[in-house]
């Protein structure tokens, strides 16, 4: 789709922005450029439309040079979405979104057509067509000036960091809705950011960056496990190193093999019994087959001391657990999120194998401390 | 009173006349001047090293005396409508040039790069974005011009122009002040209307979507 060959560019005043610069990107794939300020991942990612021109190299789009190509036509055919959004304030929003498809002469009720179809991919209300900019909030403002990059169909799309002056809030649901939207439609994203939540979060393939010079590339679970070198590591973070830990687990690795269980079919003076015996507060609950039933805690049983009668007249039966081969990522978001103390880990027959808890947390982001510390200092 | 009454049956017909040819000497004169100095004012937006020089240049211009410039202009062109309205042409492109100049130059550069980056050649950015997005300085500076060129065309009279500054001259010959207001009060009057005339105008031309700023959400 996309292909850098020796790409360098050196600046009037001698500096080299981009340096010897190989890379190939696929159709549909979404890439992501990285790095400190002033890495070149800006004036890369403009090379491809010829806002700025290569010193050296070239590029090809489907095997056609860009430098063959005449400038206004190629820019027409990239989609390009900028940080500061750049929408036209005296245009209305309509007028906006088909602007490419406009200089490109389509007929008026296509364009109009074709604004309506791009605002309803994005959820937005036909009533914002005739509105301006200035109407429009932050975020709206940037879906528009994503959409009207989207508007002429183009297969490849350039985006400067377009969320990059977003709050926060808006800027997750942002990328989510892009991202979602970009596997639907298929399109080849060329994406400059300095954010590394969003290039993870985004990215089919993360190309760092370092005074002009491609430092690693990769997709993002590779640049997280197998940081190229320390710049990378650094640059990525030494608390992302310990969150991406677990990306590579799976709950088992990581469980506690003996949880602390109780039969279904005991009684609940039983129960406490075992409580104080293992100085727990809580108890899986399974059958005879070793099937996870439920669980049943110290409040349960205060409130129903007065019956008579068996763990499972008492227990609590919807429970949160996880399958052995689940990524121990998602349930430490999970536990974390929704306040777990512990997950039950169960097989495929839904037996009770282990138990996950809060404690296991700590060892691993001890664990990852610790191998990191000796890793830098060596 | 009595005095205006028999000024107006005695003159009434003349001032129409006059207050007709003041109107236009400075409404040709600052036509020319958009026709020139508003191309020549995006123009030299392509051009920023050289702009400066050019500013400057016609600043120098417009510091010359009103009367030794349509002086300058007697033994090239002679006496009458014609070197006065070159005269005052020369003297409408300051403020309008600048204006246009400042506002397209002022255009923000996300919009002009954004322009750039969806592929408008660098005429459809002219039409479509920077002339757009400037109209309201350029209209302010077009507004100066006018009431300005209508004050000075007062001293057109001065080369045989004709205009309200025939009035005004006369009566410093003669040493009516009736004169002296006959010629000054419908100038003024007449800065002032043209004025609100293009101050509606302004408003106007000025895009939607830069009016309203207030119901942004």
């Amino acid at each position: 789709m996309l292909r850098l060959e020796h790409v360098s560019k050196i600046f009037e005043d001698g500096t080299k922005a981009v340096d010897d610069i190989n890379l190939e990107i696929g159709s549909g794939e979404f890439v992501v450029f990285i790095g400190p300020s002033g890495c070149g991942k800006t004036t890369t990612m403009k090379m491809i439309n010829r806002l700025i021109e290569t010193t050296e190299g070239n590029i090809f789009i489907e095997q056609e040079n860009i430098k063959d190509k005449d400038v206004v036509e190629l820019r027409r055919s990239i989609g390009y979405v900028i940080q500061q959004i750049g929408l036209f304030p005296h245009m209305t929003i309509a007028e906006n979104i088909s602007l490419v498809p406009k200089l490109l002469h389509w007929p008026e009720d296509k364009r109009r057509a074709r604004a309506e179809e791009l605002l309803q991919l994005v959820n937005m209300d036909q009533a914002y067509l005739d509105k301006y900019p200035n109407e429009l909030s932050g975020g709206q403002q940037q879906r528009i000036g994503v959409l009207r990059a989207l508007a002429a169909d183009p297969p490849l799309i350039l985006m400067d960091e377009p969320f990059g002056a977003l709050d926060p809030i808006t800027r997750d649901s942002l990328q989510e809705e892009f991202k979602k939207l970009q596997q639907s439609l298929g399109k080849t994203i060329v994406f400059v950011t300095h954010d590394m939540n969003e290039a993870i979060k985004l990215a089919d393939r993360i190309v760092i960056m370092r005074q002009g010079k491609i430092v690693q590339v990769g997709a993002p679970e590779e640049i997280l496990s197998q940081p190229a070198n320390a710049f990378v590591e650094e640059f990525i973070g030494k608390h992302r190193l310990i969150e991406s830990r677990p990306t590579l687990q799976t709950v088992q690795q990581i469980m506690n093999e003996n949880p602390i269980s109780i039969n279904e079919e005991q009684t609940i003076s039983e129960a406490i019994r075992h409580m104080k015996d293992h100085k727990v507060d809580s108890l899986l609950v399974i059958d005879e087959k070793h099937v996870l039933q439920g669980m049943i805690d110290i409040e349960m049983i205060e409130q129903n001391r007065k019956k008579q009668g068996n763990v499972k007249d008492i227990m609590e039966t919807s429970i949160y657990k996880v399958e052995q081969h689940a990524l121990l990522r998602d349930t430490v978001h999970k536990i974390l999120r929704n306040g777990f103390r512990y997950v039950p880990v169960v097989d495929k027959e839904n037996k009770l194998i282990g138990i996950v808890t809060r404690a296991s947390l700590a060892n691993i982001v001890y664990d990852s401390i610790w191998g990191n510390n000796e890793s830098i200092s060596v | 009173m009595e005095t205006m009454q028999t000024f107006f049956s005695e003159y009434g017909n003349q001032l129409l006349f006059k207050t007709w040819e003041h109107l236009y000497i400075s409404l040709i004169s600052i036509t020319l001047g958009i026709f020139v100095a508003v191309p020549l004012g995006v123009a030299l937006t392509r051009i920023p090293k050289v702009a400066d020089k050019i500013m400057s240049l016609v600043g120098i211009i417009q510091t010359f005396p009103t009367l030794a410039i349509l002086a300058f202009f007697i033994p090239l062109l002679g006496i009458g409508k014609v070197p006065a309205i070159v005269a005052l042409f020369f003297y409408s492109l300051l403020p309008i040039l600048r204006n246009t100049y400042t506002g397209v130059y002022n255009v923000s550069d996300n919009i002009i790069e954004a322009g750039r980056g969806m592929g408008m050649t660098n005429w459809e950015r002219i039409r479509m974005v920077e002339l757009p997005l400037a109209v309201p300085v350029i209209m302010a500076g077009i507004r100066i011009s006018t009431v300005y060129l209508i004050g000075w065309a007062t001293l057109a009279s001065y080369i045989g122009a004709g205009g309200l500054g025939d009035f005004i001259f006369d009566g410093l010959n003669l040493f009516k002040t009736e004169f002296i207001l006959a010629g000054a009060i419908p100038t003024t009057l007449l800065a002032l209307m043209i004025d609100y005339v293009l101050g509606r105008l302004e408003t106007r031309l000025t895009p939607t979507g830069l009016r309203n700023p207030s119901e942004a959400a």
